[in-house]
C-alpha cells in the first residue's frame, strides 16, 4: 500500500468519525451515513468528470446551433433593405397601403438597392414570405432605375402589388428583424390580413403531416428493433462468452457497410424483380409481385435493419451485467418461469430497453438518404424537407425553424415520456 | 501506422498555421475548383484543368462537394474563402445569383456574351456543357417503342411503372406540353395560377405509376432493374449504360428539354482574375469542344460544334436530328417562380 | 444457461421458439450485407442479378487507386480518433452524470440529447461556421472533433444504462480499502460497464466512419473519406467499387475480429494456468 492509499484511508476513518458523532452510526445505519458523507466531494467530482464533454458540446455544438436556429425569429433582410421604409412604417399608422410618405421611403430604398446589386436578395427573402414577389420587386426596382419617380398612385397603377394588403403586411413583418413568420410557417400557420392566425391553404400545407409522418415511422421502426432485438440480445447475453462475441460480430458487421451501400443492398432485394420477391414467388408464397420499393413497408423494413444494432446493443451490455443465478433463485422460490423473468428480470433490463429504444427513436428523425433512396413520394420525412431548404433553395430561416420545432417536440415527448415512465429513475442522462 | 504518424504530423502543421500567420494567402499563381467529382469530374480534368496547367503554368487545386449549395453559402459566411470556381447546376444558378453568393461575371473578361446559346451565359454563371432531359427506355421490354417524352403520360400504351425526377421542372413543362400546350407558350401558361393547376392535373394522371429518382445514378438502374418500363434521364447516363455495359437501352429525343452545367466564381474567392483567366479558355470554342471527347455532352456555343469530335456529335443533345421537337429550359422561369413551385410540388407529392 | 438444469417440456419448448426467432432475426440482419460481395465481383456497373460477368475490376479500383487507398485512411484516422475521443470523454460523463448528486441533471439532458436530434444539415453548417474561424476547417483534428459531438451522445446513454445496475458501494469500499480512484475505477467499474462502453465506443466508431454531410463540409481534398468518396460522382453513377470497398471492410473487421476473439481466449487460458 502505497502513501496516497494509507492517505486516503485516514481521511476516510476521520470523515467517518465526524459522521458518527453528528449522525450515530447505530440508529442511522449506512444508508444514512453515506448520503451525509456523500454530497461535499462527490457533487463537484460527478461536475468535474462530466465537465470536459458538457464544455465541449456547450462550446463547439451548442453555442453554434443556438446561433444558427435564432435565424428561426430574427431575421434582418427586410429592415437591412429598405431601411427608410422601415423606420417611417414603425412610425406611421397601420393602414395598409400605407401613405405616400412611405412610398417615397421605398423607392429612395429600391433605387438604392439597385445600384448596390443587393436588391436581388431582398427580392428573396421577401419571395420566401410571400409568393410571386420577387420579380414585383425585380420589376419595381427595374422601373425606378430607369429614372421614374413614380407617386403613390402611379406606382400601384403600374404594379399593382404595391397595393395589396398581404404586401404590406409581410413588409410589416420584417421590419423589426424579429419575426414569427418562419416558425408559424413550420406549423402550417401564417397571420391573416386582419391580424388573424390562419392555416395556410390545404395545398400548400405540408409540415405537420410531415412531422407526424416523421414520428409515426420513427416510432414503428422503434417498436419493430424491439421486437427483433430484445429476444436476440436476451439469447447473446447467455451464451458462453466466446460465442456471444461470435454472434456480436454479426451484429456490428453492418457497421463496416455505408450507409450508401446497405441502402443500395435493400434496393436490389426489394425492388420488383429482386431477390425477395423471386423468393416469395419461388417459394409459393405469393402469385403477384410486391411493390416493395418506394413504399412505406420497404422503408420502415430497410431502416429497421439499420437501426437493430442501436437498439439490441444496450439492451444487450444492460442484460450481460444481470447475474442469471437471480433468475433461479426466483425459480427455487416457485415463481414460474414468465412471472420470474417479467418481476425479476425485466425490471432489471429495462434501463438497456430504454436506452436502445432512446437512441432508435431519436436516430430516425434525423433520417433523410433512406427515405429519399428507397422511400416514396409520400414517405419522405421532415429531415429530406431541411437538408432541401439548405442545400437548395438557401432559405436557412425556414432550416432553422423547421429544425427548432423538431428538437421542441423530441424534448417535449422524451419529458413526456420521462415522467410517465419515470426515465430518470434509470439515471440515463 | 505510418499513415496515422503522418496524419498526426498533418494535424499538426495545419493547426499551426491556423494559429500562426493566420494562414498564409495561397500563392498569387494558384486556382482552387470544385466540382461534382467522379467521371465528370475527371472529364473536366482531362479537358481542361490539366491544359490550364499546362498552358499557364497555374496550379489547379481540385476540391469535391456533394453540389449542395448550402456548402458555398456556409463558406462565404466565414469570410474566408478557399474556393475560386464552382460548378454548380443550372437551376441553382439563379438560386445563389439572388442570394448573393455567387458573382455577378464580368463577360467583357470572359467571351463574348452573344456567341453563347441562349440561356448559357448568365449573370451569375458561364454554360460549361449541354444536356438533355429525355426519355429512356429498354428495347427488349417495350417492343413498341415510344416516339416522343411525353407518350410517358401514356398509360394506355405503355403500362406499368415510369420514373420521372423529384422535381417539379421539366416535369410540369411536359405535363402542359402533354396536354396540348405549344412548346413556344410553356412558359407563359405555366407562369399564371390556371396553367400551374392544369400541369398538376395532367401530372395527377400519372401519379400513382411514378417512382420518383433524386440521383443521376439512378434511371439507368430503375431501366437495369427492371423497376420501370420508361424514364426521364439525362442523356449522359442512359449513353453510358448503353456504351459501356452493352445495355439495350434507347433514347427518345423528341420533345427533350435542353438543360446545361454551369461555372460560377464564388463572392469573395481570392483569386479572382485566374478564374477567369481559366473562364476565357474554357469559352474558346476549340477548348469548348473537348469535353466531348471524355464524356458524351456538348459545347455551350454554337462555333464550337465544328470542333466536336465526330463519332461524339450524333450523341449531343444539339445534334440536328435531335433538335427537331424541343424546349430550352427558362431559367429566368424557374428563378422567379422555383421556390414557390418546389413547394408545391413537395406538398402535391405528400398528399 | 437458458435451460435450468432439469428442463420441462414448456421450457424447451419457449427456448426453441427463442432461437428460431432469433435465426430469422439475424438472417435479415446479414442477408442485405452478403448482397454487395456478389455484385463487388461483377464485370458490369449495375446493382442487378443475374450478374453480367465475373472480374475483380473493382477490386483493382478500390485497391489500386490512391484516392481510394487515401479515402480509406482517412476514414480510419478520423474514425478511430473519433472513438478513443468520445468513448473517454463520454464514459467520464456519464459516470459523473449517474451520480445522485449531480447538479442541476435536468439541464444536462436537452443538451446531451440535442446533437442526436438536430439535423446533421444543420449541425454541419453550425460546425463549419464555428470551425472555419478557428482554422479547424480542413484538419484531421477539427473533422474528430465535430464527429465527437456526435458521438459521445450514445457512449454516455449506454454507459449509463449499464451504471444503473452498477452498485456505487463497490467504489466507497475500494477507497475505504485504500484504492486510488483511477486504480477502483480500472479495477472495479470498468470490467463491470465494459458491455456498455464497448457498446457505445462501437455507436462512436459507426458515427464517424458513416458519416458524410459534416465532412463534406469540414473536409478539404486531403481529407476526403470513403463516405464522400462514395457519395461523389452520384450524379453520374453509383459506382460498383463502393461494394468492392464494402466487402473489403466486412471482411477485415472479421478478422480483427476474429483475431482479437482468440486472443482474449487464449488470454483467459492463461489466467486459469496461472492465477495471479
Amino acid at each position: 500500500m502505497n502513501e496516497h492509499g494509507s492517505q486516503l484511508v485516514t481521511r476516510e476513518s476521520r470523515l467517518l468519525r465526524g459522521a458518527e458523532t453528528r449522525a450515530g452510526v447505530n440508529d442511522g445505519g449506512w444508508r444514512a451515513m453515506s448520503s451525509r458523507l456523500v454530497p461535499r466531494h462527490e457533487g463537484t467530482r460527478a461536475l468535474a468528470l462530466a465537465a470536459p464533454l458538457l464544455v465541449l458540446l456547450i462550446v463547439s455544438f451548442g453555442i453554434p446551433i443556438i446561433a444558427l436556429l435564432s435565424r428561426a425569429v430574427y431575421d434582418p433582410s427586410i429592415s437591412r433593405a429598405l431601411p427608410r421604409t422601415a423606420e417611417t412604417l414603425r412610425q406611421a399608422a397601420t393602414e395598409d397601403p400605407p401613405g405616400d410618405e412611405v412610398f417615397a421611403a421605398l423607392e429612395a430604398d429600391l433605387k438604392e438597392d439597385q445600384a448596390r446589386g443587393t436588391v436581388f436578395e431582398f427580392a428573396k427573402s421577401l419571395n420566401s414570405r410571400l409568393s410571386g414577389a420577387r420579380s414585383q420587386v425585380l420589376k419595381t426596382a427595374r422601373l425606378l432605375a430607369s429614372g421614374t419617380s413614380p407617386s403613390r398612385s402611379e406606382l400601384i397603377d403600374a404594379i399593382p402589388f404595391w397595393g395589396e394588403k398581404q404586401t404590406w403586411s409581410t413588409i410589416r413583418g420584417g421590419v423589426h428583424g424579429f419575426t414569427s413568420f418562419y416558425l408559424l410557417s413550420a406549423l402550417d400557420l401564417r397571420w391573416g390580413v386582419n391580424g388573424s392566425l390562419d392555416f395556410v391553404p390545404a395545398g400548400e400545407a405540408v409540415f405537420l403531416r410531415v412531422f407526424a409522418r416523421t414520428f409515426m415511422v420513427a416510432a414503428l421502426v422503434t417498436l419493430a428493433t424491439l421486437a427483433l432485438g430484445f429476444p436476440l440480445a436476451y439469447l447473446i447475453s447467455n451464451l458462453p462468452l466466446a460465442r456471444a462475441n461470435l454472434v456480436l460480430v454479426l451484429v456490428l458487421l453492418p457497421f463496416w457497410t455505408s450507409i450508401l451501400v446497405r441502402t443500395a443492398a435493400w434496393t436490389v432485394l426489394l425492388q420488383k424483380f429482386g431477390l425477395l420477391n423471386d423468393a416469395l414467388i419461388a417459394l409459393g408464397i405469393t402469385s403477384e409481385r410486391l411493390e416493395l420499393m418506394y413504399s412505406r413497408l420497404g422503408l420502415i423494413i430497410a431502416m429497421t435493419h439499420i437501426q437493430l444494432p442501436f437498439t439490441l446493443l444496450p439492451i444487450y451490455s444492460v442484460m450481460r451485467s444481470i447475474s442469471p443465478s437471480q433468475l433461479r433463485a426466483a425459480h427455487s422460490l416457485g415463481a414460474r418461469p414468465l412471472t420470474a423473468f417479467r418481476r425479476v428480470y425485466l425490471p432489471q433490463a429495462l434501463p438497456g430497453v430504454m436506452a436502445g429504444c432512446l437512441l432508435t427513436f431519436i436516430l430516425c428523425l434525423g433520417y433523410y438518404i433512406t427515405p429519399a433512396l428507397i422511400g416514396g413520394a409520400s414517405d419522405q420525412l421532415i429531415s429530406n424537407f431541411i437538408a432541401n431548404y439548405v442545400n437548395v433553395d438557401l432559405n436557412w430561416e425556414m432550416a432553422a425553424a423547421l429544425s427548432f420545432m423538431l428538437l421542441a417536440f423530441t424534448l417535449l415527448l422524451y419529458a413526456a415520456f420521462a415522467r410517465f415512465l419515470g426515465l430518470d429513475r434509470f439515471k440515463l442522462v | 501506422m505510418r499513415c496515422l504518424r503522418i496524419a498526426v504530423l498533418a494535424m499538426l502543421a495545419e493547426t499551426a498555421l491556423g494559429l500562426g500567420s493566420g494562414r498564409t494567402a495561397l500563392a498569387a499563381d494558384e486556382l482552387t475548383i470544385m466540382a461534382t467529382g467522379g467521371a465528370w469530374q475527371a472529364a473536366q480534368r482531362q479537358a481542361w484543368f490539366e491544359p490550364f496547367a499546362k498552358k499557364t503554368g497555374v496550379k489547379v487545386n481540385e476540391q469535391e462537394y456533394l453540389g449542395d449549395l448550402g456548402k458555398i453559402k456556409a463558406i462565404i459566411e466565414t469570410g474566408n474563402v478557399p474556393v475560386d470556381l464552382v460548378t454548380v447546376e443550372t437551376a441553382t444558378v439563379l438560386q445563389g445569383c439572388d442570394a448573393g453568393i455567387l458573382q455577378r461575371l464580368d463577360y467583357a473578361k470572359i467571351a463574348d456574351r452573344s456567341k453563347f446559346l441562349p440561356g448559357t451565359a448568365l449573370d451569375c454563371g458561364v454554360g460549361l456543357d449541354v444536356y438533355g432531359d429525355v426519355l429512356g427506355y429498354d428495347t427488349m421490354v417495350l417492343k413498341d417503342p415510344p416516339t416522343s417524352v411525353l407518350d410517358i403520360f401514356d398509360t394506355a400504351r405503355f403500362p406499368g411503372k415510369r420514373g420521372m425526377r423529384k422535381f417539379p421542372a421539366q416535369n410540369l413543362e411536359w405535363a402542359l406540353m402533354a396536354d396540348g400546350v405549344p412548346a413556344a407558350d410553356v412558359y407563359k401558361v405555366l407562369a399564371t395560377p390556371i396553367g400551374i393547376d392544369r400541369a398538376f392535373r395532367k401530372l395527377d394522371s400519372i401519379k400513382k405509376d411514378v417512382v420518383w429518382w433524386d440521383a443521376g445514378a439512378q434511371p439507368p438502374q430503375l431501366l437495369a432493374s427492371h423497376e420501370v418500363v420508361m424514364t426521364t434521364a439525362w442523356n449522359g447516363r442512359i449513353q453510358n449504360a448503353v456504351e459501356q455495359d452493352k445495355k439495350p437501352f434507347a433514347i427518345v429525343w423528341k420533345d427533350q428539354i435542353v438543360e446545361y452545367d454551369m461555372i460560377s466564381i464564388p463572392k469573395g474567392a481570392k483569386n479572382t482574375d485566374l478564374a477567369y483567366k481559366y473562364l476565357a479558355y474554357i469559352s474558346d470554342p476549340e477548348v469548348a469542344a473537348q469535353l466531348g471527347r471524355f464524356i458524351p455532352y456538348g459545347p455551350v456555343r454554337s462555333d464550337a460544334t465544328s470542333f466536336v469530335p465526330k463519332d461524339v456529335l450524333p450523341k449531343l443533345p444539339t445534334a440536328p436530328d435531335h433538335m427537331k421537337s424541343y424546349l430550352v429550359g427558362d431559367v429566368e422561369f424557374w428563378g422567379d417562380h422555383g421556390e414557390d413551385l418546389v413547394k408545391r410540388f413537395n406538398a402535391w407529392l405528400a398528399q | 444457461m437458458l435451460l435450468s438444469p432439469y428442463p420441462t417440456l414448456g421450457e424447451r419448448l419457449r427456448v426453441g421458439l427463442l432461437w428460431a426467432w432469433c435465426a430469422m432475426v439475424l438472417i435479415y440482419l446479414v442477408t442485405p450485407l452478403l448482397i454487395p460481395i456478389p455484385l463487388s465481383f461483377n464485370s458490369g456497373s449495375f446493382f442487378t442479378f443475374p450478374l453480367a460477368g465475373l472480374s475483380t475490376r473493382w477490386y483493382e479500383v478500390v485497391l489500386g487507386t490512391e484516392r481510394w487507398r487515401a479515402a480509406i485512411g482517412n476514414s480510419l484516422i478520423v474514425a478511430f480518433g473519433t472513438t478513443m475521443l468520445a468513448t473517454s470523454l463520454g464514459t467520464f460523463a456519464a459516470i459523473g452524470l449517474s451520480s445522485p448528486r449531480f447538479p442541476a441533471r435536468q439541464m444536462v439532458m436537452p443538451l446531451l440529447i440535442s446533437p442526436l436530434v438536430v439535423p446533421i444539415v444543420v449541425t454541419a453548417v453550425g460546425a463549419y461556421l464555428f470551425y472555419a474561424p478557428l482554422g479547424l476547417a480542413s484538419t484531421y483534428g477539427g473533422i474528430i472533433l465535430a464527429h465527437t459531438v456526435l458521438a459521445s451522445p450514445f457512449v454516455v446513454v449506454t454507459v449509463g444504462a449499464s451504471l444503473t445496475g452498477f452498485d456505487r458501494n463497490l467504489m466507497r469500499a475500494a477507497a475505504i480499502s485504500g484504492a486510488r480512484p483511477a486504480l477502483a475505477f480500472f479495477r472495479i467499474m470498468l470490467p463491470l460497464i465494459l458491455p456498455g462502453v464497448l457498446s457505445g465506443a462501437a455507436f462512436a466508431f459507426v458515427t464517424s466512419f458513416d458519416e458524410v454531410v459534416v465532412v463534406q463540409f469540414l473536409a478539404s481534398a486531403d481529407q476526403r473519406t470513403l463516405p464522400l468518396e462514395m457519395f461523389t460522382g452520384l450524379r453520374e453513377q453509383l459506382s460498383p467499387a463502393i461494394t468492392a470497398a464494402a466487402t473489403l471492410m466486412m471482411t477485415l473487421s472479421i478478422l480483427l475480429l476474429v483475431v482479437a476473439n482468440l486472443l482474449a481466449a487464449r488470454a483467459r487460458r492463461r489466467m486459469r494456468v496461472l492465477p495471479a
